[in-house]
């Protein structure tokens, strides 16, 4: 006999899960040394991408029972999607994961806690801006009213699970959202600023730097004011919809023939802008607009690389002598496949060498929300990318996303090592060099 | 399995290491052959010969199968659970206890990727030549088992030239140790020879000692392209005939080489019949020599195009298409059949071309590519396994496959093993006397028939195929 549960968890996922792109994956393993959580288990089947694929296979054909084991199989992926490139078949491992995601969660009974949790982050929190700007106006009264200093002091943050607290511990300082006006000199490059919603707010500094640079490059930068959250992180959590709706507000706002670039600073941010085109493409009213939207959107690597950057960096001297070394965005790497430019940069910058970091291509085990989500798993991944970062000893550990960002800084407060190295955005370090010439 | 007996397992490897959850038995019902999956009934990571030891002498005592499985990247079924047991995993056993270089060996525990072992030795200036193209995530214990091939196996041999010494843990629970540190050893039967390849078959490999050999400091590539399978064929009988071995000599067929192109749009010319990649390491005078004279046979053999790599990049651009072949062919269908078989290296145009013919003769999608110095071949069956009435003309097809290479004085697995997939075309290649001398072999070491049962022998042998040559 069926369990009720059990038949609607199979047929969401005949419904949800692509059969085809299931049956693109002939198991062959080779996915398996490319996954963070197979080699954080040590080799785990269960918690690798062929194991996952089996199990979504296994789901639709009814061959395994839904249980708490199957879901957190599904739960502990990190979506990384370094599977993507090392597979030989091209599954799409990325929409497979993220329709699984779809499936669970229109089958599953949802508990009061869980929803309201849902109910705020992707219907509030990330889908609109000025709620974004509230929430974080909350934290900087927090951070300046001198509240942060006595809760710290109080261990009022013992109450919550440790890894809030490490993040916490990491949260920059936020400064007074200034306006911002683009520089009226004639410029060549016309580019649109995506801010996204934790950059332009946890990490706002980093955007500032980041217009002044492009401006300093010779581009004419405008930061459309219609923007909305990339809608990234309601796609990996099974509310592509939701997702959906802040890709189509983007597209409208940047749908301007006065750009040449839509630029963004985020790789995780940049991997679901870049799918626009992809996910709205039955979408006969945006399929156009989302396909030019995802062709001009670059990275801020790149950006500055066709900028000239590297010739301008070339020309500067320091005195300095410095390790430098870079950890990947999953999904700027995997995703949209760019990791030389941002090498380039930090290679050319003066007064540093540059190091390649052991497996700088693996997850350090943020995830966008995942390190919250799966602290465990989240904290043996971050463990294994701190050994190589010990090996190496930099003095800046770069990245390019926040969320990376804000684990890396954990890593190297975990270790004690804030006094030796830096964890920092590529757009800060570059501006810090930039502005020392 | 009962909660009694899953509560012995834990008592001798602890709970962490026991798995059966229903995701993880889920996990470890399949490898990677299509059309193959059952679950098992508990999943086991040991941690040393000791306690395999004791596993053993529970599943002897209650008849329980045990299936020793590396990475789960077999290609015949060899690690599929097929009669439920205990799968038995090397993750906890994949250190690495002895680099001798004074005898030239290396002595590691089973579990170790066959990447990481090949690196290891490299940085100390040493070098083990087995290469399957699953490496970076293949065991050793797996390539031990399987006795698993590779591109280099024309100059350099294959797992078996390379294996010095085992411990194995027989099903009786007894700890068995075979051979040595030795080039020399002929005190009694080989036993390390019957246990290299026997498939987890006779017993688990708890402890391999490897031969190594010095690191060659020079390697040059070159390509060449023809328009007649023949042409291509005699270039490969023409450059060992000139006593020359080149480590690699590898082939694409006209299909692989479409399909390379539709995939990665490298300018391959479409309409060649056949593609030689061909490497050679060693001394950098002597690799300029036999490169040079490789290109220049090809040639006269009648290749259309011909080129060598300056440098390393290079090399690399020309290496591309063989590299991507399989995934190039994956890509087209939703499932893929890799098969190995493997005839004398003199009939290989023979092979290409019977295997094409039997493709269109059974409406089935096969392309060829492959090691051709060594004559081992990979006709890559493109299909679907949901299409049954196709499953049944790609099987058809690849049991005359596997009848011509015998013809041909082949065999109809070379370096993947017979796992239960093929174990119903064993007896075609062994014969009646073959294959039984294996199944006492087996009755004798095995009696209760609880080492991977199913795999090897077959129930029933297929019938063989009456067909006419020529």
């Amino acid at each position: 006999m069926v369990s009720e549960l059990q038949q609607r968890m199979q047929d969401s996922f005949s419904e949800h899960v692509n059969e085809e792109y299931i049956m693109d994956c002939m198991r062959c393993g080779f996915c398996l040394p490319a996954c963070p959580t197979y080699l954080a288990t040590n080799q785990d089947e269960t918690h690798s991408p062929r194991g996952r694929i089996a199990l979504m296979k296994a789901m639709r054909d009814g061959d395994v029972v839904w249980d708490g084991s199957v879901e957190e199989a599904f739960d502990m992926c990190l979506g990384c999607r370094a599977c993507e490139p090392a597979c030989p078949a091209g599954v799409q491992y990325g929409a497979l994961i993220e329709e699984t995601r779809v499936a669970i969660q229109h089958a599953k009974p949802q508990g009061m806690k869980e929803k309201v949790i849902r109910k705020t982050a992707f219907d509030g929190l990330f889908a609109d801006q000025n709620k974004m700007a509230t929430t974080i106006k909350l934290v900087q009264f927090y951070q300046k009213s001198g509240l942060q200093t006595v809760t710290r002091k109080i261990g009022f943050l013992n109450l919550f699970p440790p890894f809030m607290k490490e993040m916490e511990g990491v949260l920059p300082a936020i400064e007074k959202k200034k306006d911002r006006v683009s520089s009226l000199k004639q410029k060549t490059t016309k580019v649109a600023f995506f801010t996204g919603c934790l950059m332009d707010t946890l990490f706002q500094e980093t955007n500032r730097k980041t217009i002044e640079l492009l401006e300093w490059l010779g581009a004419e930068v405008s930061i459309p004011l219609e923007q909305q959250c990339c809608g990234a992180l309601h796609g990996h959590s099974g509310e592509l919809e939701k997702g959906l709706r802040n890709a189509r507000a983007n597209v409208d706002a940047f749908d301007s023939n006065d750009f040449d670039y839509i630029v963004n600073n985020a790789g995780g941010c940049g991997a679901f802008l870049s799918e626009y085109e992809k996910h709205l493409q039955e979408d006969y009213k945006y399929a156009e607009k989302a396909s030019q939207f995802s062709q001009k959107l670059t990275d801020i690597s790149s950006l500055f690389v066709k900028l000239g950057m590297n010739a301008r960096l070339k020309e500067m001297r320091s005195e300095d002598e410095a390790i430098v070394t870079y950890q990947d965005s999953c999904h700027l790497r995997n995703v949209n496949k760019v990791f030389l430019e941002p090498r380039s940069l930090l290679m050319d910058t003066p007064g540093f060498e540059y190091k390649e970091l052991i497996d700088a291509g693996s997850c350090c085990g943020s995830a966008g929300i995942y390190n919250l989500l799966q602290p465990e798993m989240a904290r043996r991944i971050l463990d294994l990318k701190m050994k190589g970062v010990k090996d190496l000893q930099p003095a800046k550990v770069v990245t390019s996303n926040p969320g990376c960002l804000m684990q890396m800084q954990v890593g190297i407060q975990r270790e004690g090592l804030e006094k030796e190295m830096q964890a920092l955005h590529i757009v800060d370090f570059l501006y810090e060099a930039v502005q020392k010439n | 399995m009962n909660e009694q007996m899953i509560q012995s397992f834990i008592r001798i490897v602890g709970k962490e290491n026991v798995k059966y959850s229903k995701a993880q038995l889920l996990a470890y019902s399949y490898d990677a052959t299509a059309n193959f999956q059952s679950k098992p009934d508990l999943v086991i990571s040991p941690k040393n010969t000791e306690e395999i030891v004791e596993i053993v002498k529970l599943c002897s005592k209650e008849h329980i199968p045990i299936i020793s499985r590396g990475s789960g990247t077999n290609l015949a079924a060899g690690t599929v659970p097929t009669q439920g047991g205990v799968v038995l995993l090397f993750n906890r056993m994949n250190e690495m206890i002895e680099l001798d270089e004074e005898n030239l060996t290396i002595t590691v525990q089973p579990g170790m990727i066959t990447l990481d072992l090949s690196t290891y030795v490299e940085a100390h200036g040493l070098f083990y030549p087995p290469d399957p193209s699953s490496m970076k995530i293949s065991t050793i214990g797996g390539n031990v088992s399987e006795n698993s091939g590779g591109l280099r196996g024309l100059k350099y041999g294959v797992t078996k030239d390379y294996v010095r010494a085992l411990t194995v843990v027989l099903p009786n629970g007894a700890v068995l140790k075979t051979g040595g540190k030795l080039a020399k050893d002929v005190a009694g039967y080989d036993l390390t020879s019957l246990l290299v390849g026997s498939e987890g078959t006779l017993g688990i490999i708890t402890e391999i000692t490897l031969k190594l050999i010095p690191l060659p400091i020079y390697k040059k590539t070159g390509i060449a392209y023809y328009n007649s399978l023949e042409d291509a064929a005699r270039t490969v009988s023409s450059i060992i005939a000139n006593k020359i071995i080149p480590v690699t000599l590898e082939f694409m067929d006209r299909g692989t080489i479409g399909a390379v192109e539709d995939f990665m749009n490298i300018g391959l010319p479409r309409d060649a019949e056949a593609m030689l990649l061909m490497e050679q390491d060693g001394d950098a005078e002597l690799v300029e020599r036999d490169i040079q004279k490789m290109i220049e046979i090809a040639v006269a053999e009648g290749a259309t195009s011909t080129s060598i790599a300056a440098s390393p990049e290079e090399a690399d651009v020309l290496k591309t298409g063989r590299r991507v072949a399989l995934s190039a062919l994956a890509r087209k269908r939703p499932t893929t059949i890799l098969e190995d078989a493997t005839v004398p290296r003199s009939e290989i145009a023979k092979m290409v071309r019977a295997i094409q013919q039997i493709a269109i003769k059974y409406d089935v999608q096969i392309s060829t590519f492959g090691h051709a110095g060594d004559g081992n071949l990979h006709p890559t069956c493109l299909t679907d396994v949901r299409n049954k009435e196709e499953m049944i003309r790609v099987e058809l097809a690849l049991a005359e496959i596997f009848e011509i290479a015998i013809q041909l004085g082949g065999t109809i697995t070379g370096e993947h093993g017979v796992g239960e997939m093929k174990a119903p075309y064993l007896e075609w290649k062994l014969g009646e006397s073959g294959i039984n001398l294996m199944k006492n072999i087996k009755q004798s070491i095995d009696p209760l028939n609880i080492m991977n049962p199913g795999k090897i022998f077959a129930k029933e042998s297929k019938t063989r195929l009456v067909i006419h040559n020529g």
